[in-house]
């Protein structure tokens, strides 16, 4: 059915809302990464095999949704109408479930979730201390829609921007609903959403291209990944809105090959929403026509950059371009090309629903609206949080994630993935926007928020991000080809006691000229992790070099394995794995380790019970 | 290595012998014999009608490719950032050990092929293995023994 008004939009909104009953119980299984890894769907099918052998598959909808962003408790289930958070779920756990919530409307208090401080139990997702500070407007819906059902997203409203703006709005009227409610760009650089929808719809030419960036590849960010899979039509609704807003009838969906799912629920969605006349020609009889395509990025960092993307989807190497000439005006086949982020495409629809004084309503002067970050690393909390931006980092770390797992200290937090910096204590009180995050030598990126604690050796992390870039280089400019090779090799010799305090200073010059003289993003920025280090963590580098110590006891050169006799039992578990078999000792007594034969593999280290196994 | 045109003809339809899906192209040869072979890149060059120069920048620049074929098992490791301060690298090195083999090759029996990846996505588990599509979360070198099975286990 091809819906030919909006009208007919609103009508069928209306039926399928009639048809559900908000008290009918459901059972919404978190199928997000974290979850799927944790065997969420053996779950699920267990619910489902519970449902009918009860007699009430016609009683209870079981419904797989995108993630619920609290990775960290995981399997998890929302039991609906209550509201109910069940998490850590495993298929043992089904029939208690069913019998007690579904049945007889009791819950199940071992599994729910328990705050260790307050002991006590806390039965609603929203006060859970990781929820409560969340403001989520982008991944809230994702518990309330089944990704694969269009009827799921129109019952919440979906497509009723795309509604208002194709029955009642000139396009100049949206730019300028976009451009008061100050988005900015949610990927990386953080220019103003509306100014480059402008430059686009501007430029002359007939033929203009939409594009969606969700080639997600910032090393520990996954929320892309997670708006993609879970809400695929929020997406898609902005990039219509975008498209009608700049005169655009083409587009691209430009998916990481990494992320199946995103990928089979983002074609999937393209397929229902041409199948309603939300997609194609004439959409909603209102004249305007566009159809979006869905393109598999080949594993390239650097095709993250908007100008290395269009060389992809073009065929070619995906190989940056100097950017004298604007995407705006010359971009994906020489024609005028809009791209921006995922997040950025799923803000747009809320923006004309709720308007854009409502959205500039949140947030702080220069910054508007809500940010989600992948919180992950060394914290207890992992997962998705979505806070309005200006919340402080510590308000992040410490009271939704709950700060640092077994007792150890907090060290730093790296945002913005590769091209940005590690953040100390010290600036944990600032408030998350694109400008205060570039203050203090980090930058907002996409989203990632690696939290890191006294274990993690600064210089190692540098080394990591500068091997990192050098790989994924594409070669085209000098500069960044051989600029972080050679910063790479610098990098490895401090980690291996052999660098000198000179070294520090070629470093800073290295980064000057990355900065000055690259090509793209990808080098401007590539000395951003080192020179962070540096300046917060300059004595971590220097007991390298001059103490020959690695402080965090990560650096293998640096650090030998020992045996402390008086904790060790004479177990024999370091013995039985070690590689090299370099420890000995009969059972029960204490053991040895020979460290001319140890290859500093760590296994002992993390295989023994009684803290035995000493670094030094 | 002979390879059956007719299949790769019908890939090239379905995407109209456009010369910009020529990395679609590739993913969906790639699906098929797990690598990208010499003869089929000559055809697709040819099919396309475009250099094979251009052919083989595009199949050696972006990572997903593979111009050697690969073992039965695929084995990756996430090297992203969640799983690097969490302890990836000597995940690793425990699998470069027990397998006999260092990050991109392939066993001799042709049974395992051991890759890095840069993240996966799945940052709350790390450090993260997937080995046939399968993720397994919170790895430590001593779980790779039960990854790997009974094959290969012994040291």
């Amino acid at each position: 059915m091809k819906l030919s008004s909006v009208k007919e939009l609103e009508d069928l909104r209306k039926k399928i809302q009639s048809r559900r009953d908000p008290d009918k119980p459901c059972i919404a299984v978190c199928g997000g990464p974290g979850c799927l890894a944790k065997q969420c769907l053996q779950v699920r099918d267990e619910f489902i095999k519970e449902i009918s052998a009860k007699g009430l598959k016609n009683n209870v909808d079981i419904r797989t949704t995108g993630c619920h962003g609290y990775c960290e408790r995981g399997p998890i289930a929302l039991i609906f109408p209550q509201g109910i958070f069940y998490q850590r779920l495993s298929i043992d756990d089904v029939a208690e479930i069913v019998d007690n919530t579904i049945i007889n409307n009791k819950i199940v208090p071992r599994l729910l979730y328990s705050d260790v401080e307050a002991k006590q139990v806390i039965e609603k997702e929203n006060d859970i201390p990781f929820y409560k500070k969340q403001t989520r407007l982008i991944l809230g819906n994702n518990s309330m829609i089944d990704p694969h059902s269009i009827e799921d997203y129109l019952a919440i409203g979906g497509y009723s921007a795309l509604g208002k703006v194709l029955g009642s709005m000139k396009s100049f009227e949206v730019l300028e609903d976009i451009k008061k409610s100050g988005l900015r760009g949610r990927g990386g650089g953080g220019f103003h959403t509306g100014r480059k929808w402008e430059s686009t719809r501007d430029a002359p030419g007939d033929i203009k291209y939409v594009i969606c960036n969700a080639d997600e590849g910032d090393p520990g960010a996954f929320m892309d990944r997670s708006i993609l899979e879970g809400n695929p039509h929020s997406v898609l609704e902005g990039m219509i809105i975008g498209a009608y807003t700049i005169g655009s009838s083409e587009g691209y969906v430009y998916v990481r090959n990494e992320y199946p799912l995103a990928l089979k629920n983002v074609t999937f969605a393209i397929k229902q929403a041409r199948e309603l006349g939300l997609l194609g020609n004439n959409i909603l009889g209102s004249g305007f026509s566009f159809d979006v395509k869905v393109n598999r990025g080949g594993g390239a960092f650097v095709c993250g950059e908007s100008t290395a993307l269009m060389a992809s989807l073009e065929g070619k190497p995906g190989e940056p371009r100097a950017k004298y000439i604007h995407t705006s005006e010359k971009g994906l086949w020489d024609k005028p090309s809009n791209l921006n982020n995922v997040e950025t495409w799923a803000n747009v629809p809320m923006i004309i629903n709720k308007g854009s004084e409502w959205y500039s309503g949140i947030g702080t002067e220069s910054s508007k609206g809500t940010k989600v970050f992948s919180l992950v690393g060394k914290i207890n909390n992992t997962g998705l949080v979505e806070v309005p931006m200006g919340m402080t980092l510590r308000e992040i770390i410490f009271d939704i994630g709950g700060g640092i797992p077994g007792g150890k200290a907090f060290k730093a937090v790296q945002t913005g993935g590769p091209s940005g910096g590690c953040i100390p204590e010290e600036h944990l009180d600032i408030p998350v926007d694109y400008e205060r995050l570039t203050e203090v030598g980090s930058m907002m990126g996409s989203g990632g928020m690696i939290v890191m604690d006294e274990d993690t050796c600064m210089v190692d992390l540098a080394k990591y991000f500068t091997n990192f870039l050098e790989e994924e280089s594409c070669g085209k400019c000098v500069p960044c080809r051989e600029g972080l090779r050679r910063m790479g090799e610098i990098l490895k010799d401090i980690t291996q006691g052999k660098g000198s305090m000179e070294d520090l200073l070629l470093i800073e010059d290295l980064a000057g000229m990355l900065k000055d003289a690259s090509l793209c993003g990808l080098g401007i920025t590539a000395a951003n992790p080192v020179m962070s280090t540096l300046k917060y963590f300059r004595d971590e580098y220097v007991a390298h070099i001059t103490d020959h110590k690695c402080p965090a006891g990560v650096c293998r050169e640096l650090i030998t394995y020992g045996i402390d006799p008086d904790n060790c039992t004479g177990c024999g578990l370091c013995k039985k794995n070690c590689p090299p078999e370099a420890i000995s000792g009969e059972r029960k007594q204490t053991h040895v380790l020979d460290t001319e034969k140890c290859i500093k593999c760590g296994i002992c280290y993390d295989v023994c019970k009684f803290d035995a196994v000493r670094k030094e | 290595m002979k390879i059956d045109e007719s299949k790769l003809d019908s890939i090239i339809k379905n995407y109209n012998n456009e010369q910009g899906s020529l990395i679609s192209i590739l993913q969906d040869i790639q699906a098929e014999y797990q690598y990208l072979p010499r003869e089929a890149l000559d055809h697709v060059a040819k099919s396309l009608k475009i250099p094979r120069v251009q052919v083989f920048g595009v199949a050696t620049f972006f990572k997903t490719f593979s111009l050697k074929p690969k073992g039965k098992q695929l084995i990756h490791v996430c090297m992203g950032t969640a799983c690097h301060v969490r302890g990836s690298k000597m995940v690793l090195e425990e699998l470069e050990r027990k397998l006999g083999i260092k990050a991109g090759d392939t066993t001799q029996d042709n049974e395992y092929t051991l890759e890095t990846v840069n993240c996966v996505g799945a940052c709350a588990l790390g450090p993260v293995v997937v080995k046939n599509e399968e993720y397994r979360g919170l790895m430590t070198p001593i779980k790779v023994e039960s990854l790997l099975g009974t094959k290969k286990a012994k040291r």
